[in-house]
């Protein structure tokens, strides 16, 4: 290879040496840790509301207007954070964190669905925090460590959940989406910014 | 992730490149500082993967150049580095990249 070619090939590593090091610095901090305490915030408001159901199919009614609500929250505070950041919402890192982030929320749906129909509500609640956290965990694996110390809470907490008698849900959905949520983004906020 | 510690092979004297930024490490560095508002010490090493010392002795580097800033101070009983960028670091970092670009665009392989 001839210098020319040489220094073309190395200025070209250069630059996508520069570009990976940004997208790995975007896709490390990106988390929004008020935007977690808001939806943690929001599930112990749910918890308390599914307590007081009066049916399974009003629970599920709940948690499901809870899951939406909480979606909805958390992609403002991305967006949020991302205007601060003057970071893209479609840059390689926001869609490698989508990618992996929503097929476990897909399969939790789909079989949340299938469980309801069976009438298996008491493996829902262990079922969801389980898949979110495998979500939590495949989507920020290159996020900072709260993130991924999060999922494996959240997956121990579903695990601990399936086995438990179902009267025990509420305490662990609570402590999951609202405890969880709120502790660690406190930490992540106060770490990495909002 | 890792960053190569070693220079990248290019004539740097000859075509004039910023000798501070060109280093691999230092290039990570600035790289980092330029997507976010600031890094603490341990952020930058989990994002560069690299070691205590490695860090602290590139990071120096581009202090005395007056590329970052770093703030320590206390948390807890712990002490902590965190890093910014300064406004002759993104000016350093932005002729940089030009300065790759423009060699990519006139050092073009030619066809045959």
């Amino acid at each position: 290879m001839g210098l020319r070619a040489d220094m073309h090939e190395h200025a070209l590593d250069n630059l996508k040496y520069i570009r990976s090091t940004m997208e790995n610095t975007t896709e490390f901090t990106a988390v929004p840790g008020y935007g977690m305490v808001l939806v943690g915030l929001s599930a112990l408001l749910a918890a308390w509301l599914g307590n007081g159901a009066k049916t399974r199919e009003a629970w599920l009614a709940i948690w499901t207007a809870e899951g939406m609500a909480a979606i909805l929250l958390g992609f403002i505070a991305l967006i949020w954070k991302a205007n601060h950041s003057g970071v893209s919402l479609l840059s390689s890192p926001a869609r490698r964190f989508g990618l992996g982030f929503a097929p476990p929320l897909l399969a939790g749906a789909a079989l949340t669905a299938a469980a309801a129909r069976a009438n298996h509500y008491s493996e829902v609640a262990g079922l969801w925090l389980l898949l979110y956290g495998a979500g939590v965990i495949t989507g920020g694996m290159s996020s900072v460590r709260p993130v991924l110390m999060m999922g494996v809470a959240f997956m121990a907490l579903g695990a601990g959940a399936l086995f438990t008698p179902e009267q025990y849900n509420e305490i662990y959905l609570a402590a999951g989406f609202g405890g969880l949520h709120i502790g660690f983004g406190l930490w992540i906020a106060s770490r990495h910014g909002g | 992730m890792g960053a190569k510690p070693n220079l990248v092979p290019l004539p740097q004297k000859a075509i004039g490149l910023d000798q501070i930024i060109h280093e691999r490490v230092r290039l990570g560095i600035v790289s980092a500082l330029v997507s976010t508002k600031k890094l603490s010490f341990g952020e930058l090493k989990e994002i560069l993967n690299l070691t205590d010392g490695n860090l602290s002795i590139h990071a120096r580097k581009l202090e005395d150049a007056g590329y970052v800033e770093c703030r320590k101070f206390f948390e807890g009983r712990r002490p902590q580095s965190e890093y910014t960028l300064t406004l002759t670091g993104r000016k350093a970092f932005e002729q940089y990249v030009n300065h790759m670009e423009a060699l990519i665009h006139a050092m073009k392989p030619k066809e045959k």
